[in-house]
């Protein structure tokens, strides 16, 4: 009977975990193959009868993924900096000094949170526009700078969490509050910084919607913009699509795999306190 | 602050601490106000203002008062076609997400080997760009030659449209969405490990089994976490777009036209900028009540410690 249950277990871990897996499989199956081979019957062809690396050379010279890639790297870049300083900044501020109003901001900080995207879209469009900003760059990092709810969260628990006796000990040695920020609570608070930086790579290189809103000339396109306008140019050549498509996918999963802690910490930390 | 006179010395240096504690406090969290006053809060003003006017961007705004509401709700068949989709949408996708998530979570949470990785292939769907998943869904979902099809000729059944099939385009989208339920599943996993062993102790010698732990200890315990999820969930999947953009383009006949990509063809195709900011207040209106109702029923489900 237990025994039963065990393989019973194991079998269900087994069989999600294969329809986890199975279409990064196909993905990377069918980027290699010919178009012959796509268009067939399935049973022969598991795996491609010979491994066309030529996909990829062929796909990501048909548009230019490397600018892209070199755009997507800068705007990361760009909006890690800025969610990393500014959080932490406003983190430090709502951990550890005490003024008036300060529950009032912290409120409204959290709300910001569950404002849907949406509604702040148009006008942050008209904007935008207003001041001439449209199509560049500055539209998609320069609000890393100022708010970012979820992570002044994260990083303002990490804060309350670390001994007042350091800030008191500094404060004798004569240090001041952005001393005491910047050379103990940075470097004490790496593990949620990682976190916070995971984070903001992700959403960075994931997304999708403000892009397309905000860039309109193709050699400023990110990754994802690229990719769609790809499908639409070439529509039902899947070997070529699922060769871009793993080719955008990829560091994504590298990052993941080095920095998978900061992934599933952050995310088991947020969902706790939520 | 209030001026004081005759201080004691003590009390004199206190306040001054105050004070500073005050200047710094503000010098501090600047950029979260600026943020909220600048980059939130006046857009969702401008934004009800902008509503109630007609708008193209070029031409100068011209102010209609609340003639797009009326219009939305008394011409429009558009828009109540694509509310009526993401609610279907939103009732499909965030059960069935929650669900594979606390199923992933539940096995994850007992003593198998191989645990983290396990977590881990659970988790690696959640991570991949939304475009690349969505060219990915597209090509399983081709009704030509589509992995999916391919599998049921094997079976010998019969093929079907998949997200060309306007029945089955929205299943289909939750599916792909509870494939990539995995940092859900991760939340409930962080959930159930928080539940006292104690509880399930106490089960155990009453004689119950898997199954009455499941429902008198696990799902009580962890009901704040799946609200939490719920909630978090609503709100996502009511401005879903990407998936109806680049898989469908909202059709087949409109069955995936989801509130979002009609707002976009309003307002970036069409350039109706008062319209578009109408629609996008009224989504703000309904998540905002979607969220509170959820918030309205939790007090029948879920437990809170304090009351028994």
């Amino acid at each position: 009977m237990r025994r039963m249950k065990r393989t019973m277990l194991y079998l269900s871990l087994i069989i999600i975990s294969l329809l986890c897996l199975f279409p990064f499989y196909w993905m990377i199956r069918s980027s290699f193959m010919s178009s012959e081979e796509i268009f067939g019957v399935l049973s022969k062809h598991w795996l491609p009868e010979k491994w066309r690396f030529e996909n990829y050379v062929d796909a990501l010279s048909a548009q230019p993924f490397g600018s892209y890639f070199l755009n997507t790297i800068l705007l990361v870049a760009l909006n890690l900096t800025g969610s990393l300083l500014a959080s932490s900044w406003n983190a430090f501020g709502f951990a550890r000094l005490n003024f008036r109003g300060e529950n009032f901001w912290f409120t409204l900080v959290m709300i910001s949170m569950m404002i849907p995207g949406t509604v702040l879209l148009i006008p942050q469009f008209i904007m935008w526009r207003n001041i001439g900003l449209y199509n560049t760059y500055w539209p998609l990092f320069v609000p890393s700078f100022f708010l970012n709810g979820f992570y002044i969260f994260l990083l303002r628990q990490f804060f309350k969490g670390i001994p007042l006796s350091y800030d008191e000990a500094a404060r004798i040695d004569g240090a001041g509050y952005p001393q005491i920020y910047a050379r103990i609570f940075l470097p004490m608070s790496k593990p949620v910084l990682m976190t916070v930086g995971v984070f903001s790579f992700m959403s960075t290189w994931n997304d999708f919607f403000t892009p397309l809103i905000y860039l309109s000339s193709k050699e400023k396109y990110t990754l994802s913009l690229g990719l769609q306008s790809f499908l639409g140019q070439y529509v039902s050549q899947w070997h070529y699509l699922m060769a871009a498509s793993t080719v955008v996918a990829l560091p994504m999963i590298v990052v993941f795999f080095i920095a998978q802690r900061s992934f599933i910490e952050g995310i088991t930390f947020s969902g706790l306190k939520g | 602050m209030s001026p004081r006179t005759g201080l004691q010395p003590v009390k004199r240096t206190r306040s001054a601490f105050a004070r500073e504690q005050h200047r710094w406090g503000y010098i501090f969290i600047a950029p979260a106000i600026i943020g909220l006053i600048v980059l939130t809060a006046y857009p969702i003003i401008f934004s009800f203002i902008v509503g109630l006017s007609e708008w193209d961007i070029i031409t100068p705004m011209n102010f209609v008062g609340l003639r797009n509401y009326i219009q939305m709700f008394t011409k429009d068949e558009l828009i109540g076609k694509s509310l009526i989709v993401t609610v279907k949408y939103t009732l499909m996708s965030v059960p069935l997400s929650n669900a594979v998530a606390l199923i992933m979570a539940l096995l994850l949470n007992t003593s198998v080997k191989g645990r983290s990785v396990f977590r881990t292939v659970f988790y690696i769907p959640s991570i991949l760009p939304v475009v690349a998943s969505a060219a990915l869904w597209m090509y399983l979902y081709n009704p030509m030659y589509g992995a999916l099809n391919e599998f049921l000729k094997m079976l010998g059944m019969q093929k079907l449209g998949w997200i060309y099939d306007k029945d089955m385009v929205l299943p289909c989208m939750a599916v792909m969405s509870a494939w990539a339920s995995g940092n859900t599943a991760v939340i409930y996993l962080a959930g159930l490990q928080g539940i006292p062993r104690h509880l399930y102790e106490a089960v155990e010698i009453d004689g119950g089994g898997a199954f009455a732990k499941t429902r008198v200890i696990t799902l009580p315990m962890l009901s704040p976490v799946i609200l939490y999820n719920l909630i978090i969930g609503v709100i996502g999947s009511m401005q879903t777009f990407t998936q109806g953009y680049i898989m469908t383009d909202g059709g087949p006949q409109n069955a995936s036209l989801f509130y979002v990509l009609l707002l976009y063809r309003r307002a970036f195709k069409n350039m109706e900028m008062g319209y578009a900011s109408a629609m996008a207040w009224l989504l703000f209106v309904i998540i905002a009540a979607l969220t509170l109702i959820n918030f309205g029923f939790s007090r029948y489900w879920v437990y809170s410690e304090g009351d028994n």
